[in-house]
């Protein structure tokens, strides 16, 4: 297990720097770059950046250099703990990030948890009772959950919210804590913004568990351990949750890994919408920007959050499936 | 629509009431393309300390005959008719219909893996592959014994595991299906159902998987077990050189009936049945002179959605008597006299009209 796990580690930190890379390489890849894009914003706005200003700025943020130096400098400072500066915030990139990336990971896991509480055993209903009206209502919401766009349900929600029950779901926070330290009191109220935006976080990867859960287990109750636990004298539904459920929680264990970044980069349109503080919306600024930085950042977070993901999933499942645990042993 | 009533079946073997009397046992799977009679109408008895072999082709209702009995048929299937007497011991109360029973009720669940056990023909599958061997055979002991402490019921596992003939069963007991080889793993299996004591073992094609050598293991260790324990064992199998080591009684299965019910050496002297004929000449031989081609048996066994009309067999029979096996079904009845006649479902046997009641479709 020890020898299991250093190996996984070591493999996770070389995985992480060939994502930096990439993050980085993606990045520079659309032409131009940030004093470019600095421009045309100026210019739009009326005013003219000289040729000669533009150069100064280059120097200054290190854009005249090529890019595999840019990339080593960033690395490392970002080693130190130093993220760059963003360009468009014109602050550090870590303080620009640093608070909502706390509100993301909140709002991602409660999203997580209601969708595999939802789903599991919304799933295993449906398995069971297959070709029940149940099953058929479950399935059918679940497929719109799957087919209507998570953005599509927030902007409903806020409509309805709005014109029904004078409810203002926006926000992960009222206006009199917005600005507020944190406090108890405001820790109740990010409490009670929750449920919303994790709900509609986290209504298609819920659909989805549904249909992973429901056909997983469909095949695992074919299985003929299934048919002689019951021979034995067990209860059906002891026998269901214990034998083929077990079995058929491995895939989800597994959707761990790319279950984590999914929420928090599929939810930039839906923080939009809901304008949750989070570091969707960010991202997608600084991607338009060309704010090298602060996006590289964002997407270096968003690969290590897979990278972490998928060693939790792999220990996980380690931990449930004796067949991984035993392998090669 | 009654068929035949329990005492027109009076049979198999002598001396004591049977453990268990299957009457007129119906199972139909209803599905979205029609009705699938899988079990259509069989009666046998089980005897203690007697093996009763059931033989018939794939799809013939051999399975869901023994899945009937432990009330285990998955949907669409249904018991749609008949009755499975389960007898208690000499003068401990009333034999039990098990059809009555709710399947899942605490009645039948005390019966399944307690009386009534199986071993299934997958080994490999029939074990949970994320549970220790042990962990299953603890649990079923101590739900069949509330008695019992972990610890208790943990020495009994390894007891039965060494009982089969597991070695370092102390240290197996803790190991998965996946890591015993399949020998090792269909033994596990028999300790497994062995742990309450039931009083009737099914065992459904429990060689199946397994190599010759290790087959004739486990068909050894299964023999030398009833005699140790005197329990019954219904024996399902497609195989004949099986049924002749082990059976004492044979009923022969095809399209959900029971066609032919006799003495094993009574069935292989004098097959009455022209399907069990059918099925004796279609076993290779190593008396018959070179290069002679195998017999077999003309068609194939029809759809299940598309039963032959009266006799199931007349389309693929030899003998069949025009206008009269396509057009009725003939009942299990006995030939000849004597404590223990052989019973034959065919209309050469019982000429159609001949006193017994025969039904019309």
């Amino acid at each position: 297990m020890m020898a299991f796990l250093i190996r996984r580690i070591v493999l996770a930190l070389i995985t992480t720097l060939a994502v930096s890379m990439l993050s980085f390489l993606i990045i520079q890849l659309p032409p131009g770059d940030y004093i470019t894009s600095y421009i045309a914003a100026q210019s739009a706005s009326g005013s003219v950046v000289s040729e000669e200003e533009a150069q100064n700025l280059r120097k200054l943020y290190g854009l005249d250099q090529p890019h595999y130096v840019q990339y080593f400098r960033w690395l490392g400072q970002v080693v130190q703990g130093n993220f760059g500066q963003s360009m468009e915030w014109r602050r550090p990139v870590g303080e620009v990030i640093g608070d909502r990336l706390g509100l993301t990971m909140i709002v991602s896991l409660a999203a997580l948890v209601f969708t595999w509480l939802l789903a599991l055993p919304i799933g295993i209903y449906s398995a069971v009772r297959q070709y029940s009206i149940g099953d058929y209502i479950v399935t059918f919401i679940g497929f719109i959950g799957l087919a209507v766009p998570g953005f599509m349900i927030a902007l409903l929600i806020l409509y309805f919210g709005f014109k029904y029950f004078n409810l203002n779901v926006g926000g992960l926070f009222s206006l009199e804590y917005a600005q507020a330290p944190w406090s108890l009191g405001k820790a109740w109220d990010l409490a009670k913004h929750l449920p919303i935006p994790a709900l509609i976080l986290g209504l298609s990867g819920m659909a989805q568990g549904i249909r992973i859960m429901r056909a997983n287990l469909l095949d695992e109750l074919r299985k003929p351990y299934v048919m002689t636990a019951r021979a034995r004298g067990l209860h059906p539904a002891w026998v269901v949750l214990k034998y083929p459920v077990r079995v058929a929680l491995n895939p989800f264990a597994s959707t761990i890994g790319y279950t984590l970044p999914y929420i928090v980069s599929g939810s930039i349109i839906v923080s939009l919408v809901l304008s949750l503080p989070t570091v969707g919306p960010v991202l997608l600024k600084a991607l338009v920007a060309q704010d090298m930085f602060l996006a590289g950042t964002i997407v270096l977070l968003l690969g290590c959050l897979t990278v972490v993901g998928t060693l939790l999933s792999d220990i996980i499942l380690v931990l449930i499936d004796p067949r991984i645990r035993l392998e090669g042993k | 629509m009654t068929r035949m009533v329990a005492e027109d079946v009076a049979r198999t073997g002598s001396g004591p009431a049977p453990l268990l009397t299957v009457r007129d046992l119906c199972t139909w799977y209803f599905s979205n393309e029609g009705v699938v009679h899988a079990v259509d109408g069989v009666n046998f008895d089980v005897h203690a300390g007697r093996t009763l072999g059931i033989v018939g082709e794939s799809g013939c209702g051999k399975s869901v005959t023994a899945r009937s009995i432990l009330r285990i048929v998955e949907k669409p299937g249904r018991i749609v008719r008949g009755s499975i007497h389960l007898h208690p011991p000499a003068g401990q109360g009333e034999p039990r219909d098990l059809v009555q029973l709710r399947e899942d009720g605490p009645e039948m669940r005390a019966i399944q893996g307690g009386d009534i056990a199986l071993v299934f023909q997958e080994p490999m599958t029939s074990f949970s592959p994320v549970h220790t061997v042990g962990n299953q055979i603890i649990e079923t002991i101590r739900l069949h014994d509330r008695s019992m402490t972990k610890a208790l019921a943990r020495d009994r596992a390894i007891e039965m595991l060494q009982m089969v003939g597991i070695p370092r069963a102390e240290r197996r007991v803790d190991e998965f299906a996946y890591q015993l080889s399949g020998g090792l793993r269909q033994r596990a299996m028999i300790a497994l159902a062995l742990a309450c004591n039931p009083r009737l073992l099914i065992a459904d094609e429990p060689t199946t998987a397994l190599d010759v050598t290790t087959q004739a293991q486990i068909l050894e260790l299964l023999k030398r077990l009833q005699a140790e324990r005197g329990m019954a064992i219904m024996l399902i199998t497609h195989n004949l050189g099986v049924i002749a080591e082990m059976a004492d009684d044979v009923a022969v299965m095809y399209l959900g009936r029971v066609v032919e019910h006799a003495p094993v050496r009574e069935l292989f002297r004098s097959p009455q049945h022209p399907y069990t004929r059918a099925l004796l000449r279609s076993i290779p031989s190593l008396h018959v002179p070179p290069r002679q081609a195998l017999a077999t048996i003309e068609g194939t066994v029809p759809h299940p959605l598309n039963r032959p009309s009266g006799c199931p067999f007349h389309p693929r029979c030899e003998v069949a008597i025009a206008g009269t096996c396509e057009s009725h079904v003939p009942d299990l009845l006995p030939i000849g006299t004597g404590p223990a006649p052989a019973l034959v479902s065919c209309f050469l046997h019982h000429p159609f009209g001949d006193g017994a009641r025969q039904e019309t479709n």
